[in-house]
């Protein structure tokens, strides 16, 4: 290996950026809609292959020590040291967070060609413009060698996060879907920031590597930094949607769907997780603010993993099950073991995206999201129904996929920490993840289509939806493509620019389920014998209750829905968190708002009318002293001569 | 009789002068007010180059003469051009420079 491997991450890095610049620059190229999705996805594969050799280098130059590459340029240049640095800081997990970045990016924009092909050009080009900024900021926070500039890119993803959820934004839901996921990730923000500048005043610098080796020699002042490490866990929590800021993850899949697979599932919402596996030593130093993490985990996983089950809509199932798993990493997190939350974020990117990818094809072909409209698709669509299914027996933690041996991790790594309560949170929430997850497969995939009636009646509902979603995915999918194929529409599987990356994700998912089930890294700590067997067994559980639901209805689903009612009931409403947060937040909001309406007109302008009002009035009595007679200013001038002179007189006397 | 005699009768016409100036509403009667303020100070220099026993107030004076006489004579010129546009040499109504 010539080059090393901060090198080759800065190619990765750069490249994105690139061809982000040319199609913002170039607005005619933009307008092009196909080439500038070329210009996008060229680089991106380039940027793939960067990332992967600096991945396979770092072992070779790190050694077992874990020492790191990189590249730093000043920035901000003050007195001593450089106030703040931007460069790249490349090591095993920076690496490998770097590869999973850039292989969804590239397959998401790969796919997105097909999925997006009613789209009008100018609208493709600006997809492809947005994507490639994406990719650009998840790198460079995925490779940030200071908190500063790891800040930076959290906005920067958070922004493109807006612009791609709201990308159809002559449709209110994802306007307002776009506006809610800005606002409340952004509260978070507020706390990350606080934290990393109360984190500078405490210890002196942003340089992660410093403050590392601050944090390993003792010298960090001690002092305060339960409050650093708690603002800095609200903007991971806003980012990574913890309870209760979960709330714009499930409306942000008014997206296009392999939006929601890149950001909202694989990359953006795992970077709260990365910044606590990042700074792990910092949080180690406060341990009671990893209980709460930890338990706050859990929280989010139930709750998630509730709503889930009482979804209609495929997208939104994923979506609470991105925050239900997401809940699971914090849990391991918040134990101690962020090694673990960090190797069920890579595996969960992986099988997540392809999940998202294959609803993203049902979607393509059945023309709606709605679970009970499609049925049966697993003869009409083969290949994605075995995709989908990898991915679904990876998310349920079955042997031999992706997900079992991170999700076993993470039960292994709450026990060991000690967290007993939020250990069997998690095992329920194995459970119901498995169910829903298998709700979702025999409901779509086996069983029968919804009858010709239902349909219909679906269709005008779907009409009168598509008015409000109007231009766009579901309304494009509906109305070109499902309308296309007329009312008994014969879907089937996608082109082949969906297909490809759906098949290199669920082989990747198995290639590494397999992988580490023979090649097995040391978590760190132990995991009491029957943890596998219990794992395992109550996925398996939740998968057989799924059937015999939704496959052979040996079980009616309504009189099983009885049996948990209040919770039902709770979960349609959504927990009345999003109730909650419009009524507090938002009357909360409007009451100050409108203080500081009264202050404003009352108070501010007020002084402002009285100021000018009395000016008025004062050049009004004043302008009579200007009387235009020269006779009368000479008589002030001769006033004036004589009081000066008596002045000079008396006084000077 | 002393220097303050010449000096107080100094003030007195440059007094009368002034008040002069203030009140006529004839432009003409200012004038005339301008003219004595102008020879108070003539007075003036006079009565201190007599006791200073120097030609130089003496001098001085016969030149004030002449760009009074100058002066004077570009007064009166005015006045005329203010009463060919405006009909009238009262002051009070000259007032374009009211705000």
């Amino acid at each position: 290996m010539t080059a090393d491997s901060s090198t080759l991450a800065l190619v990765a890095l750069l490249l994105p950026a690139a061809s982000f610049l040319l199609l913002g620059v170039a607005a005619p190229l933009r307008r092009l809609g196909r080439p500038a999705a070329y210009v996008s996805i060229l680089p991106a594969t380039a940027s793939l292959a960067a990332a992967v050799l600096a991945w396979q280098a770092v072992p070779a130059e790190s050694g077992a020590g874990g020492t790191v590459t990189r590249l730093v340029w000043e920035w901000l240049p003050a007195a001593g040291a450089p106030l703040a640095t931007v460069g790249v800081l490349a090591d095993a997990d920076s690496t490998l967070m770097l590869t999973l970045v850039a292989l969804v990016a590239l397959l998401v924009q790969v796919y997105s060609l097909a999925y997006l092909d009613a789209e009008p050009p100018q609208g493709l080009g600006r997809y492809y413009a947005y994507q490639s900024l994406f990719a650009f900021s998840m790198m460079g926070l995925v490779l940030a060698p200071n908190l500063l500039q790891l800040f930076i890119c959290w906005e920067l993803v958070g922004l493109c996060s807006y612009l791609l959820i709201g990308f159809w934004y002559q449709k209110p839901a994802a306007a307002r879907a776009a506006l809610k996921a800005f606002w409340t990730t952004k509260a978070g923000d507020v706390g990350l920031l606080v934290g990393i500048v109360l984190l500078w005043r405490a210890a002196g610098t942003f340089d992660l590597t410093e403050l590392r080796s601050m944090a390993g020699d003792g010298t960090l002042p001690l002092a305060g930094l339960s409050v650093v490490t708690a603002c800095m866990y609200l903007g991971a929590a806003g980012k990574s949607a913890q309870f209760p800021l979960h709330v714009w993850l499930p409306d942000a899949m008014e997206g296009p769907t392999p939006v929601s697979a890149l950001i909202h599932a694989a990359t953006m919402v795992t970077a709260g997780v990365y910044l606590l596996h990042r700074t792990a030593w910092l949080f180690a130093l406060t341990p009671e603010v990893l209980v709460v993490v930890a338990w706050i985990g859990a929280l989010t996983a139930l709750v998630a993993a509730i709503l889930a089950c009482a979804q209609d809509d495929i997208k939104r199932v994923l979506a609470y099950s991105t925050v239900s798993q997401l809940g699971y990493m914090m849990a391991a997190i918040g134990a101690g073991f962020s090694a673990a939350g960090f190797f069920h974020l890579l595996t969960h990117g992986l099988f997540k995206a392809l999940l998202f990818l294959g609803a993203g094809a049902v979607i393509h072909a059945v023309g709606s999201n709605d679970l009970p409209r499609m049925g049966g698709l697993a003869r009409r669509m083969p290949q994605t129904a075995i995709v989908f299914l990898v991915g679904t027996l990876s998310l349920a933690g079955l042997p031999l996929f992706a997900g079992f041996l991170s999700k076993e991790e993470i039960l292994g790594a709450v026990l060991a920490g000690g967290l007993t309560g939020p250990f069997l949170v998690l095992m329920l929430v194995a459970f119901l993840t498995a169910f829903y997850m298998f709700r979702v497969v025999f409901l779509a995939f086996f069983g029968t289509a919804a009858p010709a009636a239902a349909l219909v009646e679906g269709s005008v509902e779907g009409s009168v939806e598509g008015i409000g979603e109007g231009i766009g995915e579901d309304g494009a999918d509906g109305g070109t493509h499902g309308a296309a194929h007329g009312a008994a529409h014969h879907p089937h599987d996608p082109p082949a620019p969906m297909l490809l990356p759906l098949w290199v994700l669920a082989l990747l998912s198995m290639a590494v389920g397999v992988y580490y089930t023979f090649a097995h890294a040391d978590p760190g700590f132990e995991s009491p014998a029957w943890l596998m067997p219990a794992a395992v067994g109550t996925g398996v559980a939740g998968i057989a209750l799924a059937w015999a639901t939704y496959q052979r209805r040996a079980i009616d689903a309504e009189t099983l829905a009885g049996l948990v009612g209040p919770i039902r009931r709770a979960a349609h409403a959504r927990f009345w968190i999003d109730d909650l947060f419009e009524g507090v937040v938002a009357r909360a909001a409007l009451a100050l708002s409108a203080v500081i309406g009264w202050l404003d007109r009352y108070l501010v302008d007020g002084v402002l009318n009285v100021v000018s009002a009395w000016t008025v009035e004062t050049g009004d009595e004043m302008r009579a002293m200007q009387t235009g007679r020269v006779q009368d200013y000479v008589y002030g001038l001769a006033v004036g001569l004589l009081l000066i002179l008596l002045w000079v007189r008396w006084a000077l006397a | 009789m002393g220097l303050q005699a010449y000096l107080t009768l100094a003030a007195v016409v440059f007094g009368i002068g002034l008040f002069g100036v203030l009140t006529r509403r004839n432009t003409i009667g200012i004038l005339l007010g301008i003219e004595l303020m102008l020879n108070a100070v003539n007075i003036n220099l006079v009565a201190f180059s007599r006791f200073a026993g120097s030609e130089t107030g003496l001098i001085f004076t016969v030149f004030a003469i002449c760009i009074t006489v100058a002066e004077a004579a570009m007064g009166l010129a005015i006045v005329i051009l203010l009463f060919r546009t405006r009909r009238s040499v009262t002051a009070d109504h000259l007032d374009l420079l009211r705000g």
